[in-house]
């Protein structure tokens, strides 16, 4: 079945604003960029974002948060971004915060059908307030539920007409999961391919997942932290 | 005389034992890295996914793609692996990795840690950390003792917002190495030249102190 749609454009068809939206990435790595751009174009608004990070002030999500186009963020870490933690602070931005491995588990649960599930974190602090806790094996767990979205938008390194992805390195992070989880997948690829190209054995992200795919045209991939060391 | 960061990574570095996958956290815990004892062998894990994290990269071989959790660019080592962020904490809430190192604003008596969130003026969100402290078996705090009006942060109940309860097993600060057992802390070791009294006088949580008390050797 093929997935291709031309450009970034026909990619996004559909987004309006009051949607829930996924997003893949950690920090800047491995973030849709093509796709935000666009979704800046759109100016939808309204939009209940679900991504590990908010991006920078300006990259990544920083530039939905910069036009004001985000009304929820549900994140796990958000620490690198001035105009989030302003429009938090005000009680512009309505915010979730969860546990960054609670947070891939409910994407992870959302596609793969399960409603909800008992995890050890964020029991005795304010992430447990208001859910059902269990003990098991002894040490008390929480309930959190699964997540699915409108729009899940991932990033992949290779993929095919087929919507099959290969993602690269740290890059891959909570892409995989999110592509399970939105009830349409976009995936933005730095170099798409005809079926049959990429090897089986290699595949990420079945193309069962995926209903759109598109070769960005322009990866910036900014780096957040440059560490480095002299030869 | 208090140790300094290097000073504090290189005492939790004596924990290290061979064949441990490690997760350690951003700050002072990434130092640690730096000091593995000689003939061991450990494994280094980023929540962001990555098993075998090498060192910085030389300059212009950066990868944008490859990062830690602390958004860091790094090297893979040998044998390294990559993962999504589900099989990245399937490996942390399933026990597969044997040590975990992370900062804190404050820890309490009973091993409660807050290190996320304070209220109406920092909120950064827990990242990893919850994940990490609801499910490690083996907990290594590295922070500093008291704040910089000499507050002690070594507590007998944490006042910000919680990010783990009766979790942490050993913190490591400038000036001590504390056990924390049967709700207290115990003294283990004082850094080179500083005094109990300091310690005592840093450390609002009980502290259990026995008679004699070494010094870390470094």
């Amino acid at each position: 079945m093929n997935k291709e749609v031309k450009n970034v454009e026909e990619a996004l068809v559909g987004i309006k604003d009051d949607m829930t939206i996924m997003l893949g990435g950690f920090g800047l790595c491995g973030i849709p960029e093509n796709s935000i751009g666009q979704l800046v174009k759109l100016g939808v608004k309204n939009l209940t974002c679900i991504s590990n990070n908010a991006g920078v002030d300006d990259f990544g999500l920083g530039l939905l948060l910069q036009s004001k186009q985000i009304k929820k963020m549900i994140s796990s870490y958000v620490g690198e971004n001035d105009e989030f933690e302003r429009q938090m602070l005000s009680g512009e931005l309505e915010v979730d915060l969860i546990p960054q491995g609670s947070l891939a588990e409910r994407c992870r649960a959302g596609g793969a059908g399960i409603p909800a599930f008992f995890t050890p974190a964020g029991y005795g602090t304010e992430v447990a307030e208001g859910k059902e806790v269990r003990e098991y094996n002894g040490k008390p767990h929480i309930l959190e539920t699964a997540l699915t979205a409108d729009f899940a938008i991932v990033k992949a390194w290779k993929g095919d007409t087929e919507g099959n992805l290969i993602y690269k390195a740290t890059a891959r992070n909570f892409n995989p999961m999110m592509a399970t989880a939105g009830k349409i997948t976009i995936a933005e690829v730095e170099e798409l391919v005809p079926a049959g190209e990429l090897d089986p054995n290699e595949i990420h992200t079945p193309g069962i997942f995926v209903q759109r795919i598109f070769k960005g045209e322009k990866f910036e991939k900014r780096i957040e932290q440059r560490t480095v060391r002299q030869k | 005389m208090a140790l300094d960061k290097n000073g504090i990574a290189k005492r939790i570095a004596q924990e290290l034992r061979d064949g441990w996958y490690v997760n350690l956290g951003i700050g002072i815990p990434t130092l640690v890295a730096n000091y593995i004892p000689e003939g061991i062998e450990v494994e280094f894990q980023s929540e962001n996914g990555v098993l075998g994290m090498g060192a910085f990269p030389f300059e212009g071989e950066e990868d944008a793609d490859l990062i830690n959790a602390g958004k860091q660019t790094i090297t893979t080592r040998p044998g390294a692996s990559f993962f999504d962020s589900a099989t990245s904490f399937a490996m942390i809430r399933g026990q597969h990795v044997q040590l975990t190192v992370l900062g804190a604003m404050e820890v309490s008596q009973n091993g409660d840690i807050a290190n996320w969130k304070i209220p109406g003026k920092m909120v950064k969100g827990m990242g990893g950390a919850m994940d990490l402290v609801a499910s490690a078996e083996n907990i290594i705090v590295a922070m500093i003792h008291s704040n910089k009006a000499g507050v002690s942060k070594i507590l007998k109940e944490c006042t910000l917002p919680l990010t783990g309860v009766g979790c942490v097993k050993k913190v490591v600060t400038e000036l001590a190495v504390m056990e924390i057992k049967g709700g207290k802390f115990h003294l283990i070791e004082r850094a080179p030249g500083v005094t109990i009294e300091e310690i005592k006088s840093k450390t609002e949580g009980e502290l259990v102190i026995p008679d004699n008390v070494p010094e870390m050797v470094l």
